[in-house]
């Protein structure tokens, strides 16, 4: 009974494909296999938005949406008919033709990241033999598009916005890239599914999951970090600073095409979410070793909507950066820390089993993230803030 | 041949010719990222991984966003109007039609250089791993210590300024 609830989407696809003809049967998996993560990803979109904003409030102190339906649940609907209504403005000096294409291009890369994520046991839609490097490919190509709609607005604050916006995300895909790899240097492969199993596995009740050990611990911070930066989400979102910065490259955007940026910002959100969970977390694997009877599709998406949370957590709790602080954040910190990682990593690799690498491991990440901090902040004098009041 | 194949040998080759004959420079350069896009896929859709992902990385990724920004950094963004095309689109095209004889013509005519090989290769990205940190280990960090130079190089170029200053 739980093998069928574990693989009942595997089954159901199955048993809808047994239908068709057979030269159609693989056409058949593909389209289920779009359409169902499609649709599981933009229905999470919308619970998320809801659950944001509900978040949000309560760590504010105020209630959040609860106008439409029970506990304002159905807000998105109401959100995404708004955005539907709206007038669709574009200026009359932007290039009409990148301007339009410019949400498209990013939505439709974003998507394409959806492909290679494992979801579960045996539910991956495309299993690549290199799908960390696939999904960081796609990665790299979001850049473009934002300069698209940067460019094409012909606004000045939009090009500023889109080269602040591009310039943050060439700096934060380092450390990103340099911390996935330490996962990758463990499990010895490019493929996502593979990089799930490497981390199956209990010893004892716990599980043999990379954020659970020095060097997991201090990659799955550092990858952390780097995919806010990435998704431009607080405390990196200066795209979204319309009070100090005239919001960012999507200021001339209304409309169904200003949703659809934000639809891709959230599902680039989810899509990076993913990929640290496999990567750390364990991927689809239980946390404890008596709860695998629990669905893996179940664990995933809890998992992914517990970093989700942290997200949330996080904008709640702290300000904005500014952009010097932002870039040097990235490169005189994140960066070090991660070549450092990098090493440790190896170390852990080449020190074999025994409790000796613990301590080694443990004891260079430690020093070095104090070190690296003393440093970043040795002309910075920290103390209460001094108001001074007009008499 | 499948419609695949036709599909994204028109969006690379719609591309290709668009960042030729195009008038303003960013449309160029945003068509060429067109076609580098699509000759990622089409690398892609041959099974040769390792090559797609790369181009998707360092030409999208870098090449074509530094392109972008070099356009933007150096030139005056208010052109003259009229025309979607460039003045001089024949001399352009001409141009590219010369490296494509050329380019088409090496290949030709290796196939007598070059024995037959197997049709299909089977080199994942794991050997490609294997054999740059293993066999050409040494060309890797040359490369890498050239590089590490040029980056040196350029945060100098861009400090001087500054240190001028003081």
């Amino acid at each position: 009974m739980a093998q069928n609830l574990d693989q009942i989407f595997v089954l159901l696809t199955g048993w809808m494909v047994s239908y068709l003809p057979e030269w159609l049967r693989p056409y058949g998996v593909a389209v289920l296999g779009v359409v169902g993560v499609l649709a599981v990803y933009v229905t999470l979109f919308a619970l998320t938005t809801w659950f944001e904003r509900k978040g949000l409030g309560r760590m504010q102190n105020r209630y959040g949406p609860n106008r439409c339906g029970p506990f304002g649940l159905f807000q998105p609907v109401a959100d995404g008919i708004k955005a539907l209504t709206k007038e669709d403005l574009v200026p009359r000096s932007a290039d009409q033709v990148v301007h339009f294409l410019a949400p498209l291009v990013l939505l439709i890369v974003i998507c394409m990241g959806l492909a290679i994520l494992p979801v579960g046991r045996n539910m991956v839609l495309v299993d690549m033999d290199a799908g960390l490097l696939f999904f960081f490919a796609l990665g790299a190509s979001t850049e473009l598009s934002v300069f698209m709609a940067g460019w094409s607005s012909r606004n000045k604050f939009s090009l500023l916005g889109a080269m602040r916006a591009i310039a943050q995300m060439i700096s934060y895909e380092v450390p990103l890239l340099l911390s996935a790899i330490s996962a990758v240097m463990i499990a010895g492969t490019l493929s996502l599914p593979k990089i799930v199993e490497a981390q199956a596995g209990f010893s004892g009740i716990l599980p043999h999951w990379y954020v659970f050990t020095p060097w997991g611990f201090a990659g799955a911070v550092i990858f952390g970090i780097a995919a806010k930066a990435e998704t431009n989400r607080c405390p990196f979102d200066l795209p979204e600073g319309e009070s100090e910065l005239v919001a960012g490259y999507f200021t001339e955007y209304s409309g169904f095409k200003f949703a659809i940026f934000f639809i891709a910002e959230y599902l680039g959100m989810f899509s990076i979410s993913s990929v640290s969970v496999t990567l750390f977390f364990g991927g689809w694997g239980a946390p404890l070793s008596f709860l695998t009877f629990i669905p893996s599709w179940i664990w995933f998406f809890a998992k992914v909507l517990t970093i989700i949370f942290v997200f949330i957590w996080v904008r709640a709790t702290l300000p904005r950066l500014r952009q010097d602080q932002l870039m040097n954040f990235a490169w005189k910190f994140l960066l070090p820390l991660s070549l450092i990682n990098l090493g440790v990593t190896a170390l852990w690799r080449f020190m074999g089993d025994g409790w000796q690498r613990w301590i080694v491991c443990a004891a260079i990440v430690i020093v070095s993230y104090i070190v690296l901090g003393l440093w970043g902040m040795r002309r910075q004098h920290v103390a209460p803030r001094k108001y001074s009041y007009a008499d | 041949m499948s419609p695949v194949f036709y599909l994204l040998a028109a969006i690379t080759i719609a591309g290709g010719l668009a960042a030729v004959l195009l008038k303003k420079l960013v449309h160029c350069a945003l068509a060429a990222a067109a076609a580098f896009a699509g000759l990622a896929l089409l690398f892609l859709s041959l099974d040769a991984q390792f090559a797609g992902f790369v181009q998707f990385l360092v030409y999208l990724g870098a090449v074509a966003i530094l392109i972008v920004f070099a356009i933007l950094l150096t030139r005056n963004a208010e052109e003259q109007d009229g025309g979607l095309f460039s003045r001089t689109w024949f001399a352009g095209l001409v141009v590219a039609a010369a490296v494509f004889a050329v380019i088409g013509w090496a290949v030709l005519r290796s196939g007598s250089v070059l024995p037959n090989q197997l049709a299909v290769p089977t080199a994942t990205v794991r050997d490609i791993g294997v054999a740059l940190m293993g066999r050409y280990v040494l060309p890797l960090e040359i490369v890498a210590l050239l590089l590490t130079a040029a980056t040196i190089g350029a945060v100098i170029v861009a400090m001087h300024e500054k240190e001028g200053e003081q």
